[in-house]
């Protein structure tokens, strides 16, 4: 046991130098992991960082534009937009984050396990991923978190099962390649559980192409966030996200195009830094999708 | 070909009835009584029973399900419940809208992406072919609403090329042409930017080949040889994306219709969504789904035309 997993130890090694690599290589990544270091901080920091409290209203200073006084003015409420949209980061890299764990959880789950057992289970599960892929991702998104109510939790759950499908797939390819290799074999022969090899031996070689793909997939659930928010399925007010600004800004577009430019440059940044990222990780990962 | 056409039509059945059933299943998570959610609080107790009958809620749910089943397989969508008229008709009369926004995206996609990405993948490494990445990459990551607000404050507000809220029928042509303009460049810019990708690296694929090498050698024009040689092998990753992203183009249509203020289905989801009209949702995501399977369909089947080479078995 203990051979083996020095073994996927040591063929892990070899990958997290090739993904270095890739960053090295990839001028434009660094940007992206600068970009996303940054909005990370700012999430966190947010409580220091933001000069107003995001939800305090303010009637004299309604619909002010932006000013040394509030950088990027305020909204119909008096509220400042630049605390807004810096508390705005903490709603979406929640979600987004907490989304793609859930997706990858379930996702990676049901792809071991249906390359592992195969046969029926398998046409079983890759059937609902081809339903979960019929429906078109923001639709289906939007049909789930309208049924279950807006909420926090609602939210997450709805665009945790929009990004399931790719998960499942990029987990079953390589287990239906690992289960014939000689390790499993052994592993089989020795009398090791189904569940022990899938959990120690199987997932642990392909964990981190995983974890990659999720890099690249949070941007997507964060921009299903963002929408669900415009649309009015979001986190509910008053909480400060980036997409139900928008919504709100929406209404004054004509005489208060501040409302809806900033939340929007930080929607925009916070995908392209992941998009970013995520391309040259996957290109370091899967030659085949290389881009270059 | 027509063997194969039939094939892939069967296989598209259970994933049509699965789909179904995921429909119908996600229909009933809504916490409480339907009846009760579309009639509202004051609702009396005769006229929710008499619409508990009238949606079937009274029957068993295998009943329900295969009542469903019927009525969707036989083109019966049910009836909205906010206007009273067939989910079927109110599709009908605002789906030409949405197929014309996404016919004109997948238009403005190719025109400009196809060309785009051979630019980028003949000058590889140079500045075409970083701005080309870089633009494409930001084409990925602007959602549909955002893009649209930033072209409505540019183009329409400020600039005042373009109507801030696209009319419905004027009757000229111009005039038609004008209002779908913003949206139609809005959505195809998303499509643009994975027309290029994928054919930037599809390009780069065809172009290393030794046929390309040996075609060249033999002093065939540029045009020629980038065009038949090139372009003509690498076309079926190309019409892959088309389809497979069409998915994601119907969903961000739903986005840029709300923003421009343009009839189609994405208004009418989101006038569902405000009523709660569960009967017109659940019709709209029937719709929704069977464009996606019909596309996927359609794009198998147009590899043949694309790429000779194709052997449908």
């Amino acid at each position: 046991m203990s051979s083996t997993a020095t073994a996927s130890v040591a063929a892990a090694a070899p990958r997290s130098h090739a993904l270095w690599a890739a960053l090295r290589r990839n001028r434009l990544s660094w940007i992206g992991l600068a970009l996303l270091l940054l909005i990370i901080l700012v999430a966190f920091l947010a409580p220091w960082l933001a000069p107003y409290d995001p939800l305090k209203q303010n009637i004299i200073y309604r619909l002010e534009p932006p000013s040394a006084q509030f950088w990027l003015g305020t909204d119909s409420y008096g509220r400042d937009v630049l605390s807004r949209v810096i508390y705005g980061a903490r709603v979406s890299l929640l979600v987004g984050f907490v989304a793609i764990l859930i997706a990858m959880t379930i996702g990676s789950a049901l792809g071991v396990l249906a390359g592992y057992i195969g046969g029926l289970f398998d046409r079983l599960v890759m059937g609902l991923v081809d339903v979960l892929l019929s429906f078109p991702t923001l639709v289906l998104g939007l049909m789930i978190a309208a049924m279950l109510g807006a909420s926090l939790e609602n939210l997450i759950i709805a665009i945790a099962i929009t990004e399931i499908a790719p998960f499942v797939r990029v987990a079953r390819a390589p287990t239906i390649a690992l289960k014939q290799r000689d390790f499993i074999e052994a592993g089989r022969a020795l009398g090791y559980s189904p569940l022990r090899l899938m959990g120690i031996h199987i997932l642990p070689n392909m964990i981190s192409d995983v974890v990659v793909l999720a890099s690249l997939w949070m941007a997507s659930a964060i921009r299903t966030e963002a929408s669900l928010s415009f649309i009015g399925l979001g986190v509910p007010p008053p909480t400060a996200t980036w997409g139900s600004m928008i919504r709100e800004g929406f209404e004054n577009i004509l005489d208060a195009w501040w409302l809806t430019v900033f939340p929007s440059l930080a929607i925009l940044l916070t995908v392209l830094a992941l998009n970013l990222l995520g391309d040259a990780l996957r290109d370091a990962i899967d030659p085949k999708l290389r881009s270059e | 070909m027509i063997k194969f056409a039939i094939k892939r039509l069967l296989l598209a059945i259970p994933t049509l009835l699965a789909m179904l059933t995921a429909v119908f299943v996600l229909v009933r998570l809504v916490p409480g009584d339907p009846a009760a959610v579309m009639l509202g609080d004051q609702a009396s107790a005769e006229a929710l029973q008499a619409l508990r009958m009238q949606l079937g809620l009274d029957l068993p749910v295998h009943q329900q399900y295969f009542a469903f089943l019927r009525d969707v397989l036989s083109g019966d969508l049910g009836v909205a419940m906010s206007t009273g008229r067939p989910v079927l008709r109110e599709v009908a009369s605002v789906l030409p809208w949405t197929l014309q926004l996404t016919a004109a995206a997948i238009v403005i996609g190719c025109l400009f992406g196809l060309p785009m990405g051979i630019w980028a993948s003949l000058r590889r490494n140079a500045w075409p072919d970083y701005v080309g990445r870089l633009f494409s990459l930001a084409g990925l990551s602007f959602p549909a609403f955002v893009s649209a607000i930033l072209m409505l404050l540019v183009f329409a507000i400020q600039l005042n090329w373009f109507p801030v809220i696209s009319a419905t029928h004027t009757g000229s042509w111009a005039d038609d042409l004008r209002n779908l303009a913003l949206p139609a460049f809005n959505l195809g810019l998303i499509m643009m930017a994975y027309v290029m990708r994928v054919t930037r690296s599809s390009m780069l694929g065809v172009m290393g080949e030794d046929y390309i090498r040996t075609a060249r050698a033999k002093g065939i024009r540029p045009m020629r040889l980038i065009l038949r040689h090139g372009l003509r092998n690498a076309l079926i990753p190309i019409v892959t994306v088309i389809g497979l992203y069409f998915g994601t183009l119907i969903g961000n249509s739903v986005l840029t219709e709300i923003v421009f203020n343009r009839p189609g289905l994405g208004k009418l989801i989101l006038g569902a969504l405000n009523v709660r009209d569960y009967s017109l949702l659940q019709g709209l995501m029937i719709v929704f789904a069977s464009c996606v399977i019909l596309v996927n369909l359609l794009t198998d089947l147009v590899y043949g035309l694309v790429d000779p080479r194709v052997k449908y078995q």
